[in-house]
């Protein structure tokens, strides 16, 4: 493994709290009545204050599982994590968590539905409303505050659910596959986005795709894993420049170099498996 | 009622009254009116278009009626003709009216309570898996027994007044309201209960703000049909052993070949059962105007 120890934090990290997401030797096995999967087979990881960590695999390989256990929404079976310091038993309230699906309310609006978190967390009205308007506005859907959720596209539906996870300002975001269910040209535009709201939030992301180039463009450290059992195969750091134009990116050496490499490692453990 | 496809696109030119343009949205386009006048006619519009389908279908049974009778294929002590029916309702009216309030209290208390006890029950249901298995095989039972075979025990038991009949509206219309509220609570999506205890929320919080909203489409299906098997439930325990109420009234017109009167009493018990299933679905309109059923605008769609 490339990097074992919580990475530099950078310029983001101005917040002095270390390791913000500490997993130890994970194991998670699913039980049901005719078989046992273990879908994590010991997993370390340790991501540092305001990283931005993409976890990248095939289906199956427990990406998912790893996130929802970070969150403390299913125990692992051996192993622990720690998370801002604490030890993780049942689910955080510290973070924000967006998933592949918006899961947004059917019957509220957009603002009303991003304002669900304050109203589950009792939070001052005032200071979630002004910090439901600053995110309406950075992520551009002034002007659909009042929109339900069918009246908006699959892009600003998934934006709905981001701003949702961001509202109490978490100091950790959790996103299983956030952009997965749209088409090719939005989700690099939300790439675009998840990046200028990160470097402007300076929230810990932890981001699970099986897209390799999402990884590779979001990520400062892109962990690869590999299914049956499902455990970390690599992690690779990714020297990009901070402010990212996207397509300047994706046709960089250092972008299509690591891309191909990542992908070699894929296509072999696929192979195997 | 009839699906918003079909009043949006059954009206032929001539069905429209002259100088309105279309009962989309867009009517406002057509028609320079204050904003006010033109929702109320837009409102009128909608309802014609309900209601004028079943209404040109309740008349060509009304003339196929009066065919009949005219015909004198029957006589009029079995069938009597649409006027003498008429005749009755008007001339009763007071009578009837009476009845007619006995019937629509027992049903409305019934349905109200089928619905509370019913939703309670569905709760209890989802959130206990030892109550649900407690539960489930009681409410199954109550259902399969023959409410009629109870009617008379509970006469019995709580006289001649509007007692038996509540509770027998009761047992006959919590069903459906239990089925669907549990169908319902269980529909919610895994992905918002996650959501829901990392953002902290009390069960209770998670049950007021996104379990029970996104039951209610469900529930509100399982209240129509509970709404119209209430007017059942009321009328049996009214056959059974009353002084008042429309089942009453049947009984005796049957008892003595008044078929007129046999008739309107019919006529009232149907009417009482649409006039509480629409209540029920103007109530759905107001709860759930946001749901795929209930939907009428056009998404404004962007690409992003």
């Amino acid at each position: 493994m490339t990097s074992e120890t919580a990475a530099e934090p950078g310029e983001h990290g101005s917040q002095t709290v270390t390791p913000t997401i500490d997993v130890h030797d994970l194991t998670c096995t699913f039980r049901s009545k005719r078989q046992s999967t273990t879908a994590l087979h010991d997993v370390s990881l340790r991501v540092g204050a305001g990283e931005f960590v993409t976890i990248l695999g095939p289906s199956g390989c427990g990406k998912s599982t790893l996130l929802k256990i970070i969150a403390g929404l299913v125990p692992p079976t051996t192993g622990h994590v720690d998370l801002l310091g604490g030890r993780v038993r049942e689910p955080q309230r510290d973070i924000g968590f967006a998933f592949q699906r918006a899961a947004l309310l059917e019957w509220r609006g957009a603002r009303a539905n991003i304002l669900l978190q304050a109203e589950m967390r009792g939070m001052d009205k005032h200071t979630a409303a002004e910090r439901a308007d600053r995110l309406i506005e950075l992520t551009g859907l002034t002007g659909f505050e009042d929109a339900l959720p069918h009246e908006l596209s699959g892009g600003m539906q998934q934006r709905v659910a981001l701003c949702r996870a961001l509202l109490h300002e978490p100091p950790v975001l959790l996103m299983d596959e956030p952009f997965g269910a749209l088409d090719a040209l939005t989700r690099e535009h939300m790439n675009v986005e998840m990046h200028r709201i990160w470097r402007e939030t300076s929230t810990t992301v932890v981001l699970v795709t099986h897209s390799i180039a999402e990884a590779v463009y979001l990520g400062q450290r892109v962990v690869v894993m590999t299914p049956r059992p499902g455990r970390i195969e690599r992690v690779y750091d990714v020297d990009l420049p901070q402010q990212r134009d996207y397509g300047a990116t994706m046709s960089s050496t250092t972008f299509e170099t690591l891309a191909s490499e990542i992908r070699a490692i894929l296509g072999a453990s696929a192979h195997n498996g | 009622m009839t699906s918003d496809v079909s009043s949006r696109d059954g009206l032929t030119d001539q069905d429209r009254p002259a100088g309105a343009g279309v009962d989309g949205p867009d009517a406002g386009e057509e028609l320079p009116t204050p904003a006010a006048r033109n929702a109320v006619l837009r409102w009128t519009l909608q309802a014609f278009s309900a209601v004028w389908r079943p209404g040109l279908l309740l008349i060509l049974l009304g003339v196929g009626w009066w065919v009949v009778t005219a015909a004198e294929m029957f006589p009029a002590y079995l069938v009597p003709t649409p006027g003498d029916v008429w005749a009755t309702l008007l001339e009763d009216r007071e009578m009837l009216a009476t009845h007619t309030w006995v019937t629509t209290y027992e049903t409305v208390v019934g349905f109200l309570l089928a619905a509370l006890i019913g939703m309670v029950a569905a709760v209890l249901i989802v959130y206990s898996p030892t109550l649900e298995k407690a539960l489930y095989p009681l409410i199954l039972f109550a259902q399969v027994i023959p409410k009629i075979a109870i009617a008379p025990i509970l006469v019995v038991w709580f006289g001649f007044g509007p007692t038996p009949k509540i509770i027998l509206a009761v047992l006959i219309a919590f069903f459906p309201v239990v089925v669907s509220g549990v169908a319902g609570l269980r529909s919610t999506d895994p992905a918002l209960l996650d959501l829901s205890s990392t953002m902290g929320a009390s069960r209770w919080q998670t049950f007021r703000k996104i379990r029970f909203p996104g039951a209610l489409p469900h529930l509100l299906s399982g209240l129509k049909v509970a709404v119209t098997l209430a007017v059942v439930g009321a009328v049996v325990g009214e056959f059974v052993g009353a002084d008042e109420g429309l089942g009453y009234v049947l009984l005796l017109a049957s008892g003595n070949l008044n078929s007129s009167l046999l008739f309107a009493d019919l006529i009232l018990m149907s009417a009482l059962g649409v006039a509480l299933f629409v209540l029920v679905e103007a109530a759905e309109a107001l709860l759930i105007p946001w749901h795929a059923s209930r939907r009428q605008a056009i998404p404004m769609t962007t690409t992003s």
